[in-house]
């Protein structure tokens, strides 16, 4: 017995006091994937955001940023910001109610496993497959429309949104599809907050005489704001970065994503070279500001998990 | 049931009423792909037509590229899980082991690509590239690169989570007291018990990389998620045949991790 507790401590200081040449050689051990993250996040990341920094012939410049003014690139910007704010406030309401009927459910539960992975395809896998659901569903020939179709209303707000065509292929008609992510996103993220409501809680607010609508305003709620509004600066980055489903439906630009599509893929709309790049500096700096706001509402929120 | 009434919890009826009302507004879209994967034509009948077309040779070159596509994005599949398997784990294990004060940073590091977006990247990948292609050829495996960057996040939590369950430096001291080297300690003690972890971030891995969609277009190269858009062009139904198949396969695939997690936990419990 007294043996093995002398021998523990032994070990840690052998393996703590290994020589100088053995401590290089486990260096090493981190260089394969160092140099991944060199080539292939570091370099790109930098590459993209730089080059709006210099000129087609490779001098450094500001000229580019000019682009900002644009109000083809502005409107892109402005129809990105309110398209992410309005489907992340819709997302994380809907959201957080889908959470609140989930509480209590069994977290090894079969409806708990079903709502995750339901949740998870349609959060992180969708993309263009979540493009074409909606076309089936509100496009020309779309389930609902052609339903709408048969009750009379051979023009109604799918087929023909304010007299500019089919709804689904213009920015507006992406808040259906978006919010096909964003409200399973915000049960993924929001769900373990509301898991760390305690049932003493509860409790104490009964024995205090508090109601069930107390317990929501004074308990519930406070304890759940950060969490609950870090989980929407969340949806409206991943609304703000998402792509393929708005490259699925709209051949245009429009948000910023298209926007890049297009300066990549033919160099036209706007005067200044490596307009790409500019563009690419613009969203990192609106993530930058997103996720520094996220990580301080963790902080705070993870104080109550737990 | 009287418990809920004071505490968080929703009545069973709320919570059903509920659950209820979201599920039958979300299963719209996926219920119109498969009413729409069985018209036949703009007649308003339907039928198994376009599933058996799959199968009929003569079709075989409209749906060459979808094939193409889904077996690059197979490969690519294959090559993101072996960076995942020969590059991040060992590193996590290593961090773990010998530099514990450096989990931060690399936890960080593998945070990153969620708050770059895939469509910024791909403005920096397109000139990495360019290089890339001229030491390896423009083949579609070398995607596999890009996409184990995108993949990091999502391939880094689940086995993170899964070590920081396990006491490493505990199981490691009793494993080299007991006389074991360093092979047998990761090989014999530590892979067995990350296999859970392992697991779930190899199959997130393919999940995702089966959905990629941004890189893969704009480098160019026919995966599964580009072939499906170029197929919807000349035929619809096939495309949303396969986009069904697909997030079938995936849903399956994350109820498996979904298994594996809960089968952890009562584990622990007992």
């Amino acid at each position: 017995m007294t043996s093995a507790v002398t021998t523990a401590p032994a070990t840690t200081t052998s393996g703590a006091g290994t020589t100088s040449r053995r401590r290089s050689v486990v260096w090493l051990g981190l260089v394969p994937f160092a140099i991944y993250v060199l080539l292939f996040l570091a370099v790109p990341a930098a590459l993209a955001v730089g080059s709006g920094f210099f000129t087609s012939s490779g001098a450094f410049t500001l000229a580019n940023l000019s682009a900002f003014a644009n109000p083809q690139i502005l409107a892109g910007f402005w129809s990105s910001l309110w398209l992410s704010a309005l489907t992340a406030v819709i997302g994380a309401i809907l959201g957080a109610i889908v959470c609140f009927a989930l509480m209590g459910a069994r977290r090894d539960g079969p409806l708990r496993s079903l709502v995750d992975s339901a949740s998870s395809v349609l959060a992180q896998f969708g993309g263009v497959m979540l493009a074409f659901a909606f076309i089936a569903t509100f496009g020309t020939q779309g389930l609902i429309t052609q339903w709408l179709v048969s009750l009379g209303l051979s023009s109604n707000v799918f087929n023909d949104f304010e007299n500019g065509g089919v709804l689904l292929y213009q920015i507006p008609g992406l808040v259906l599809p978006y919010l096909y992510f964003q409200v399973p996103l915000m049960v993924l993220t929001f769900l373990p907050a509301m898991e760390g409501l305690k049932p003493t809680w509860g409790e104490a607010n009964a024995t205090l005489g508090g109601t069930r609508f107390t317990y929501w305003t004074r308990i519930g709620m406070p304890i759940l704001a950060p969490a609950f509004f870090g989980s929407l600066i969340l949806l409206f980055a991943n609304a703000f970065s998402s792509y393929a489903t708005a490259a699925a439906l709209i051949s245009q630009g429009g948000i910023v994503p298209l926007a890049i599509k297009q300066q990549l893929t033919s160099e036209t709309v706007v005067g200044v070279s490596n307009v790409a790049g500019v563009l690419a500096l613009g969203m990192v700096i609106v993530m930058i500001v997103l996720m520094t706001a996220y990580s301080a509402l963790q902080r705070r929120a993870s104080r109550w998990q737990k | 049931m009287s418990k809920a009434r004071y505490g968080a919890e929703p009545s069973p009826v709320t919570r059903w009423i509920i659950l209820g009302f979201v599920g039958a507004v979300f299963i719209v879209p996926i219920l119109a792909l498969v009413e729409f994967s069985l018209r036949l034509g703009q007649t308003g009948q339907h039928g198994l037509v376009h599933y058996a077309a799959i199968f009929d040779p003569a079709n075989a070159s409209t749906y060459s590229v979808l094939f193409q596509g889904i077996g690059n994005s197979l490969v690519i599949c294959a090559i993101t899980v072996l960076i995942v398997l020969l590059v991040l784990l060992p590193t996590m294990i290593l961090v773990e082991l010998k530099f514990p004060k450096y989990r931060r940073v690399l936890e960080f590091i593998c945070i990153i690509p969620i708050t770059i977006p895939s469509i910024v990247l791909v403005v920096g990948f397109v000139p990495v590239y360019s290089v890339v292609a001229s030491i390896f050829g423009s083949n579609p495996w070398t995607l596999a690169f890009a996409v184990g960057v995108i993949v990091l996040p999502y391939a880094y939590r689940p086995i993170a989570a899964n070590l920081a369950a396990l006491d490493v430096v505990i199981l490691s001291e009793a494993s080299r007291s007991l006389g074991a080297g360093w092979f047998s300690l990761i090989v014999r003690v530590l892979l067995p018990n990350l296999r859970r972890g392992i697991f779930a971030s190899c199959f997130i891995t393919i999940a995702v990389v089966l959905g990629e969609y941004t890189i893969a277009s704009f480098l160019s190269q026919n995966t599964f998620q580009t072939a499906l858009l170029l197929l919807q062009h000349t035929d619809p139904y096939v495309a949303v045949i396969f986009a069904l198949f697909a997030l079938v396969f995936v849903f399956v695939l994350l109820i498996l991790i979904g298994r594996l997690g809960t089968s952890r936990r009562n584990r622990r419990s007992a």
